[in-house]
C-alpha cells in the first residue's frame, strides 16, 4: 500500500472532508500561501481559496471564538493553533465556550469545532513552544481529546474529529510529522474512544501516548532480545477513553508502566493509573509505574531537553524494573 | 430584499418595553421571595436598547446576549414562561433549567445565548455572521454586551476580525456606566466608547441609549449597513441600571443622587410622554397594557412554580451531542 508522512495524512483527511462536505472551513495563522507553521495545510488554499482556507490575524482567542460561533451556526470549522502552547491564549473559548454550550442551552445546540494543534518537544523551540498540556483538556467534561501517534490513525481520526458533532482538541506531535505509515487513500474513519493494540505481548503492558509509542515500541524491540514480551496500548483518543481494552491488557499482563511525554506530575498517566488501581488492582503482580516529563520547562538545549522527557533507553528501565517483581 | 415594516409600531415596542420591566420586576420579587435558587442580572431601565435594536431584525437574524440578557431575550421574542421556568431551574425552561438566568438561549430563534463571561460572546457574534456570509445569507447578528467587555481582549480580537472579513454584524455596547461597581469612566481614558471602532475601520456611533427613537435610527442603519454587505458598525448606547449588578449588589459605589437623576431619563418614561404628545396613544390604554402585561409575568411566576424539576437523569445528558 501506498505510503504517507502524518503531516500527508492530517493534510489528505482535511482535503477530503473539504471535498465532501462544503459546510468544512479551515482558519489559522499562515495556513494559507505559507501552508501553515509546519506545512500541513500546504496546497489548499490552491484548492479552496481563501474563504475556506482562512488566513487570521494573531488573536488565537478570537480565531477560536469565531469557530465557535460559525459551528453553533451550523459550520464544520477546523482551527489550526500554531502550537499547542498557544492554546493558553484561546481557552475560555474552548473550556467556558465551546465545552458548555450544549449542556447550558439544554440540548439546544451543538459545536462541532475541530482544534488541531501540535504540541511536544525535541525541535529546540524551547519552554513556550514545546509543552504537553493535553491533561488539562481531559479534565473539561464537553471536550473531546485525541492523540494520534501513527500517519494512519491520524487521518482516520481526523476525519471522525470533522464529523463529530462536538467539540474536539485534536493534538499532533511535531516530530511525527515526518514518520511514514501506510495510509488508505480512501477516507476512513477510526472511531473515538477505541484504543489500539500497537503491539501484542504478555509480560508487562505499556500504555503510551503520541510520541511515546514510537518509543514504547523501540524499548519492546530491544527487551524482545531478551525474552521480555511487551504489549503497547495506544488509546489514541483520552477522552473518551477505552478503558476496557487498557483493563483486558493489564488483566493479561499483570503489570502496567503507563508513559507519556507530558510532566509526569498531573499529567494523563495519573488517571490511566487510577482507573487501573480501581478495576483491575488484584491481576496486578506489580505495582503501577508511571513515566513522564520531569516537572521543569522544556529547555533549549539539545541534551538537557531531551533529558526533560522520557527516553527509549528510560523505558526499557522501566520495563526491566517491573518485570523483575 | 425583504423590509422590517413593524419596526416602527410604537404600540408593539411600548409593549416589549413593559413586558421587559415587569418581567425583571418580577424577577426581583421572586428573588426576594428567595423562590430560585443562585443569582440574577436585571436590566431594568435599560429596556429601549434591546427592544429598538431588535426591532429592526428580521427572520434568520441572531444574535448574542450577555449576563444581563432577560431584555434581549424577550425583544427576540421569548416566551416568558420559559425564561421563568429557567431562571427557577424548572424542566420547562430553554435550557431545562441546567443553565438558570446567565444561559437563557434559543438557538433556533435566532438567540444564540447569553453568556456568562464578560466578552464572551462577542467573537461568537462574528462566527455567526461569517456563517451568513460564507452561506452568502443576507442575515445580521447582533452582538450585546456591555461596557465592561470593552476591555476585554476578545473585544478588540474579534472587532478586528469582523472588519477585515467585512461580516454582517452590529455590536451594541451598553454603557451603563458600571461593570459590576467599577465606572467605566476610571477603567478607560476615553468618553466615547465608539471611537474604538475607528481603530478597526470601521464607523462607531454613541447615542442617548434611553431615547428609543434613537435607538431605532441607528440600529437601522447599522442593520442595513450589514445586510447590504458593507461590513460591521458599533453602536454605543449610552444607558443605566436602575437595579444593582446581582443579588449581592449593596450599591455603594453609587449615589442615590445619581440614580435619581437617571430615572428622569427613564426610557419608558420618555416613551409614554411621546406616544401622549404624537396621539399614538391614550392613557386608559397604556394602564390596560400595563395591566395585562403584569398578569403575563404573574402567570410566568406560576407556570414556573408549577413546572416540574428535571429528572436526575438530566445531569448527565447534553454534554455532548
Amino acid at each position: 500500500m501506498r505510503e504517507l508522512t502524518y503531516l500527508e495524512a492530517v493534510r489528505e483527511a482535511l482535503a477530503q472532508k473539504m471535498r465532501q462536505d462544503k459546510k468544512v472551513l479551515l482558519l489559522g495563522e499562515d495556513i494559507g500561501q505559507y501552508g501553515g507553521a509546519f506545512g500541513v495545510t500546504k496546497g489548499l488554499l490552491a484548492e479552496f481559496g481563501e474563504e475556506r482556507v482562512r488566513d487570521t490575524p494573531i488573536s488565537e482567542l478570537g480565531i477560536t471564538g469565531v469557530a465557535v460561533g460559525a459551528a453553533l451556526t451550523g459550520m464544520r470549522p477546523v482551527v489550526d493553533i500554531q502550537f499547542s502552547d498557544f492554546l493558553t491564549l484561546a481557552l475560555d473559548q474552548i473550556v467556558n465556550q465551546a465545552a458548555k454550550i450544549r449542556y447550558m442551552y439544554g440540548g439546544r445546540g451543538s459545536v462541532p469545532l475541530v482544534v488541531r494543534t501540535p504540541s511536544g518537544s525535541g525541535t529546540g523551540a524551547a519552554a513556550q513552544h514545546s509543552q504537553s498540556l493535553e491533561a488539562w483538556l481531559t479534565h473539561i467534561p464537553g471536550l473531546k481529546v485525541i492523540q494520534p501517534s501513527s500517519a494512519y490513525d491520524a487521518k482516520g481520526l481526523l476525519i471522525s474529529a470533522i464529523e463529530d458533532p462536538n467539540p474536539v482538541i485534536f493534538y499532533e506531535h511535531k516530530l511525527l510529522y515526518k514518520k511514514k505509515a501506510e495510509v488508505p487513500i480512501i477516507p476512513y474513519t477510526i472511531p473515538l474512544g477505541k484504543a489500539a493494540i500497537k503491539r501484542e505481548g504478555s509480560d508487562i503492558t505499556i500504555v503510551a501516548t503520541g510520541i511515546m509509542v514510537e518509543r514504547s515500541l523501540e524499548a519492546a524491540q530491544i527487551l524482545e532480545k531478551e525474552q521480555v514480551s511487551v504489549e503497547i496500548i495506544d488509546p489514541r483518543t483520552l477522552v473518551p477513553l477505552d478503558e476496557q481494552s487498557i483493563l483486558d491488557s493489564v488483566t493479561k499482563t499483570g503489570r502496567l508502566l503507563v508513559v507519556h511525554e507530558a510532566v509526569k506530575r498531573s499529567g494523563y498517566g495519573a488517571e490511566i493509573a487510577s482507573i487501573v488501581a480501581e478495576k483491575a488492582f488484584d491481576n496486578l503482580k506489580a505495582p503501577i509505574k508511571r513515566l513522564g516529563g520531569h516537572p521543569v520547562p522544556i529547555p533549549n538545549n539539545k541534551t538537557l531537553e531531551s533529558a526533560a522527557v522520557p527516553q527509549v533507553e528510560d523505558i526499557v528501565f522501566e520495563i526491566k524494573e517491573l518485570i523483575r517483581r | 430584499m425583504q423590509s422590517n415594516a413593524g419596526a416602527r409600531n410604537f404600540i408593539e415596542l411600548y409593549k416589549q418595553m413593559i413586558r421587559i420591566r415587569y418581567f425583571e420586576k418580577e424577577v426581583e420579587r421572586n428573588m426576594k421571595k428567595g423562590l430560585f435558587h443562585g443569582t440574577t442580572h436585571l436590566c431594568i431601565g435599560q429596556e429601549a436598547t434591546a427592544v429598538g435594536v431588535c426591532a429592526m431584525l428580521l427572520e434568520g437574524d441572531k444574535i448574542t446576549s450577555t449576563h444581563r440578557g432577560h431584555g434581549h431575550s424577550i425583544a427576540m421574542g421569548a416566551d416568558i414562561n420559559k425564561m421563568m421556568a429557567e431562571i427557577f431551574g424548572k424542566e420547562t425552561g430553554y435550557c431545562k433549567g441546567k443553565g438558570g438566568s446567565m444561559h437563557i438561549s434559543d438557538v433556533e430563534a435566532g438567540n444564540l445565548g447569553s453568556n456568562g463571561i464578560v466578552g464572551g460572546s462577542i467573537p461568537i457574534a462574528v462566527g455567526s455572521a461569517l456563517t451568513a456570509q460564507l452561506e452568502g445569507k443576507d442575515e445580521v447578528t447582533v452582538c450585546f454586551f456591555g461596557d465592561g467587555a470593552t476591555n476585554e481582549g476578545s473585544f478588540h480580537e474579534a472587532l478586528n476580525l469582523a472588519s477585515i472579513w467585512k461580516l454582517p454584524v452590529v455590536f451594541v455596547c451598553e454603557n451603563n456606566e458600571y461593570g459590576m461597581s467599577s465606572p467605566i469612566t476610571k477603567m478607560t481614558n476615553i468618553n466615547d466608547l465608539s471611537i474604538r471602532a475607528e481603530a478597526y475601520g470601521f464607523p462607531g456611533v454613541t447615542i442617548d441609549g434611553n431615547n428609543l427613537l434613537d435607538v431605532l435610527e441607528e440600529a437601522e442603519k447599522a442593520v442595513q449597513r450589514a445586510r447590504n454587505r458593507e461590513g460591521p458598525t458599533l453602536i454605543e448606547a449610552k444607558t443605566y441600571r436602575f437595579s444593582g449588578h446581582s443579588k449581592s449588589d449593596k450599591q455603594l459605589y453609587r449615589s442615590a443622587e445619581e440614580v435619581e437623576e437617571w430615572r428622569k431619563k427613564d426610557p419608558i418614561m420618555r416613551l409614554e410622554r411621546f406616544l401622549i404628545q404624537t396621539g399614538e396613544i391614550v392613557e386608559k390604554d397604556m394602564f390596560r397594557i400595563k395591566q395585562e402585561i403584569q398578569k403575563d409575568v404573574e402567570n410566568a411566576t406560576n407556570f414556573a412554580l408549577e413546572s416540574k424539576e428535571p429528572s436526575m437523569e438530566e445531569l448527565f445528558t447534553d454534554v455532548y451531542a
